[in-house]
């Protein structure tokens, strides 16, 4: 049944995966107004910097964020 | 006559065209002296409590108060083949006042450990090939606080697809730590090979034996952009930690009421896995959302969820609510204040580590008046922002930061 269940997920990973792939639209670099607005940066912003920094110190998972993974402080 | 005037006007559009073609492409012209970019100024207050302290082995204030302030310049140049060089030079500077690392002593009204201040300067360089959409980078790291310093260095290349609405992106980063062995009071003439503090209030003039935390980071990355609104992120790392990964001063009791300081594996492996996908819906509104799946070999699974939602009050002004939920399952060597035994080949009563959920919600807004913030020109961007956390184990907090950005 877990099996199952393991070959379910990785099937919905996959399709979604291919569906997004396929439903991208070539955008041209004069048609990014908005993905170019700051609100719609993709990286870490500045000021979540010390948020990241005590959520990484309060709790046990870090990382895949552009934040801090674990080293460099008395943290686990 | 015809053919004159025909002649005299051919003639004459042929001079002015002659001047309004250029042979010499002005668009290829770059800056090729060091030049300012922006600087930024990040200041944080943090303010947190609760009653699970790992110092006092999972009994015991939490309170902690925290002051950041981080200053960062930018500077670029393009060399002669048109690439992009970027500096980077960042200088951090932390306080904080803890109220469970005071407890380090036990027997001490207040030590010297109850504050302490963290450095952390950093030099990062990268070059960007604009023509094949490549970049490369290095950078440096250090950081130091009373019981902890840390030197890292990294690695970095990235490359964009052929029609630049991808972006693949690889990290690899080094921390190489030295943990300094400051012991609960009472364990220093029980602990051989370790030197005692004999009066807490000068423990700054102590020297304590040190040991190595070694991180290594290899973070990937991939941006796609799905059409004019929508464009996502798939965020990885994989993390391997080897040394002494415990902190010193965490006490654990046992059952038998004995006290023992926190000791965990010399190694550990991490594995989070996150996805970002931010949407512009309409002229106003912008969706942010992020999901994170983490798991490690400690026996930690994670699951993070997060949802902002930006409203464009002007095109100047936006204001940013925000909700994030956080869920953990416990390390396998958790276990809660007199509930380790003897048995236990490692134990830990730190909290942090234990199965728990929290929540973080708050706002933020942001100025970008084209003029400048106040009407002060170099002024770019403002950026304030609160929120509250609060653990279903009764921890709580409240962080409020600003965000200054000068051009």
């Amino acid at each position: 049944m877990s099996n199952k269940r393991k070959q379910l997920r990785k099937l919905v990973v996959v399709i979604a995966a291919a569906a997004m792939t396929a439903s991208c639209t070539p955008v041209k670099e004069y048609q990014k107004s908005r993905l170019n607005d700051g609100e719609m940066s993709l990286g870490a912003r500045k000021v979540e910097k010390t948020e990241n920094s005590f959520q990484t110190y309060r709790e046990g998972a870090s990382g895949a964020n552009g934040g801090k993974t674990g080293g460099g402080c008395g943290c686990n | 006559m015809k053919k004159i005037c025909l002649t005299l006007i051919g003639l004459y559009i042929g001079y002015f065209a002659g001047f309004a073609q250029d042979k010499t492409d002005s668009s290829k012209y770059k800056n090729h002296q060091l030049t300012f970019e922006e600087a930024n100024i990040v200041s944080s207050y943090y303010h947190q409590d609760g009653n699970n302290s790992a110092v006092t082995g999972g009994i015991g204030t939490e309170k902690l108060t925290d002051i950041s302030n981080s200053f960062e310049v930018k500077f670029y140049r393009y060399d002669t083949q048109l690439r992009k060089h970027s500096w980077d030079f960042e200088l951090g500077i932390d306080h904080y006042t803890s109220a469970s690392s005071d407890m380090i002593d036990l027997k001490a009204n207040s030590s010297a450990s109850h504050a302490d201040t963290r450095i952390y300067p950093s030099v990062n360089w990268t070059r960007e090939n604009e023509k094949k959409g490549t970049t490369i980078g290095a950078g440096v790291s250090y950081s130091h606080e009373f019981d902890y310093t840390s030197y890292s260095a990294n690695l970095n290349f990235a490359a964009k697809t052929k029609n630049r609405n991808g972006e693949f992106s690889a990290r690899f980063q080094g921390f190489f730590d030295q943990v300094k062995l400051v012991l609960p009071t009472e364990l220093v003439s029980s602990i051989a090979g370790t030197s005692s503090a004999s009066s807490s209030s000068s423990h700054h003039d102590v020297k304590y034996p040190s040991s190595a935390r070694n991180t290594f980071d290899l973070a990937l990355s991939y941006t796609q952009v799905v059409n004019k609104r929508l464009q996502l992120a798939f965020l990885s790392d994989l993390v391997a930690q080897n040394g002494y990964l415990s902190l010193p001063f965490h006490r654990v009791y046992f059952t038998d009421g004995s006290v023992h300081q926190e000791a965990l594996p010399s190694s550990r492996f991490k594995l989070p896995l996150g996805v970002r996908a931010n949407y512009f819906l309409g002229d106003k509104f912008i969706l942010r959302a992020y999901y994170r799946f983490y798991t490690d070999n400690w026996g930690l699974t994670a699951h993070t969820a997060s949802l902002e939602m930006p409203v464009k009050i002007t095109p100047f002004v936006s204001l940013s609510p925000f909700y994030r939920y956080y869920t953990q399952t416990a390390v396998t060597y958790f276990a809660a204040y007199q509930a380790h035994t003897v048995a236990d080949n490692y134990y830990t009563s730190n909290y942090d580590l234990s199965a728990f959920n929290s929540h973080f919600f708050g706002a933020g807004i942001r100025l970008t008046p084209p003029n400048g913030v106040f009407g002060l020109e170099h002024l770019n961007m403002l950026e304030l922002r609160y929120g509250h956390y609060s653990k279903n184990i009764g921890m709580q907090s409240n962080i409020i930061s600003l965000n200054l950005k000068f051009k």
